[in-house]
């Protein structure tokens, strides 16, 4: 086979180059023949999505006859209920934003936001960090990416702390185990910690500490490599959002897997209430202690979610819970040390302080709201 | 020719190089394949997502590996 490919066609964000009408998959040839597969496809995902639970629970009896309280019946239960909820969950949401994130990169935010107004500019950087493809190993050459266009620091930090905060799986999960008020009110916050955070950074004038080396560079403009074409196809957009599936469903599978299996070992385990007194609305100690906790600590959000709604279910306060989740995704040791090397560490210990006090503010707020 | 694999320790990184290094032997093609792990000289590429591929000073693709073919098909133009 003949490779024949166009440069031009061929961006950072498209898995495929310029696809072939005979090349695409048939789902894929008219619009019509996809609106109905996918139409197809979320009927059955919501039947079987629906019907879990009272098939968690007839394998169970099966397996074990009445649960009656067991502990390892009722482990098994919540694993064979969760498990394939959360990855049919995991699967949707990913691939929807992929699709919206085929629309956004890097280079394209970078653009929106440079030279903006500094009081103006936090509210969008924040809700970029959302839709922006971002993978916190690439933190720093976006940092000076952003830092050397002229997008203002405190901009580039509501950036860089709400990226990994408000993280769409997490907000998947939240809404399929505990609703959509729970996932709202988190999206609501986290953006809320970004922009506060951003405005913190630009109201104490932080610029002199960036590593000085960072505004001496000239960064490049990469555009036809780095910038997903604009005039992509809908067929290479859901091409795009499945290989998100791909790509993350296939890596953070086990992690999903391993969640719920802690999860279901609490869940069978540890008796009611037993967290109540130790992370329960009245111990207002145990926010500051989880966040504390947290913010070394690293995991992805699908594999913390349903280790929360364990604790949940015995007693810990959803505030407590979710401040424990957002300071483990949100902030991370690995992420620090990488912008230890464009970041002097004053401006390294106010962005950990100014985000992990806004956690801690969040869980109170959730403590005292529900 | 001059291929440079930009990254520092991401998987898809080290998928990139390993990939690049492949192609460039099986096809006996001239190229000397380095790894760039300065952020400095990434960021002076204009490369916000890695892997980012660069070919003689040109960047060809960033934030994901690219197919075989396609590579290929640069590393032979």
């Amino acid at each position: 086979m003949e490779p024949q490919l166009d440069v031009h066609t061929i961006s950072a964000e498209t898995e495929a180059p310029e696809p072939q009408a005979d090349a695409l998959p048939v789902i894929l040839r008219s619009p019509t023949l996809f609106v109905a597969g996918t139409a197809l496809f979320l009927v059955g995902w919501y039947l079987l999505y629906t019907h879990l639970e009272a098939g968690a629970a007839l394998i169970t009896a099966g397996l074990f006859g009445p649960i009656n309280g067991r502990p390892f019946p009722s482990a098994v239960e919540f694993f064979i209920y969760e498990a394939p909820k959360v990855m049919m969950l995991l699967t949707l949401v990913v691939f929807g934003v992929g699709m919206v994130r085929s629309f956004f990169s890097p280079e394209r935010t970078r653009r929106l936001l440079a030279g903006r107004n500094e009081y103006l500019g936090h509210v969008p950087a924040a809700l970029l960090g959302i839709v922006t493809p971002f993978c916190s190993c690439s933190a720093v050459p976006l940092f000076i990416g952003f830092v050397t266009a002229g997008v203002p620091l405190g901009v580039t930090f509501a950036f860089l702390i709400s990226a990994p905060m408000v993280n769409e799986i997490a907000l998947a999960l939240l809404f399929g185990l505990f609703g959509w008020k729970v996932a709202a009110w988190y999206l609501g916050t986290g953006l809320f910690i970004a922009v506060l955070s951003g405005i913190v950074i630009s109201r104490l004038h932080m610029e002199r500490h960036v590593e000085d080396w960072v505004y001496g560079i000239t960064a490049g403009a990469c555009d036809q490599a780095c910038t997903p074409d604009s005039s992509m196809t809908w067929q290479e957009r859901v091409l795009y959002g499945w290989s998100a599936v791909k790509d993350i469903v296939l890596k953070v599978w086990p992690y999903v897997l391993l969640g719920i299996a802690v999860g279901a070992g609490i869940h069978g385990y540890v008796p009611e209430n037993l967290l109540a007194g130790l992370m329960g609305k009245d111990a207002w100690w145990s926010v500051p202690l989880a966040v504390l906790l947290g913010v070394p600590m690293y995991s992805n959000a699908a594999g913390i979610i349903p280790i929360v709604e364990a604790l949940l279910s015995k007693g810990a306060a959803l505030g407590t819970s979710l401040a424990f989740m957002m300071a483990v995704i949100g902030l991370s040791l690995p992420e620090v040390i990488i912008l230890r090397k464009v970041l002097k560490p004053p401006l390294i210990a106010v962005f950990i302080g100014v985000v992990a006090v806004g956690i801690i503010f969040v869980g109170f707020f959730f403590n005292a709201l529900l | 020719m001059k291929v440079e694999i930009l990254g520092v320790g991401c998987a898809k990184c080290n998928q990139l190089y390993d990939l690049t290094q492949k192609v460039v032997k099986n096809n006996n093609i001239p190229a000397e394949v380095v790894k760039v792990e300065d952020m400095a000289v990434i960021a002076k590429y204009g490369v916000f997502l890695t892997p980012g591929l660069v070919i003689d000073g040109q960047v060809k693709a960033a934030g994901k590996v690219p197919k075989e073919a396609e590579l290929l098909a640069w590393l032979t133009r």
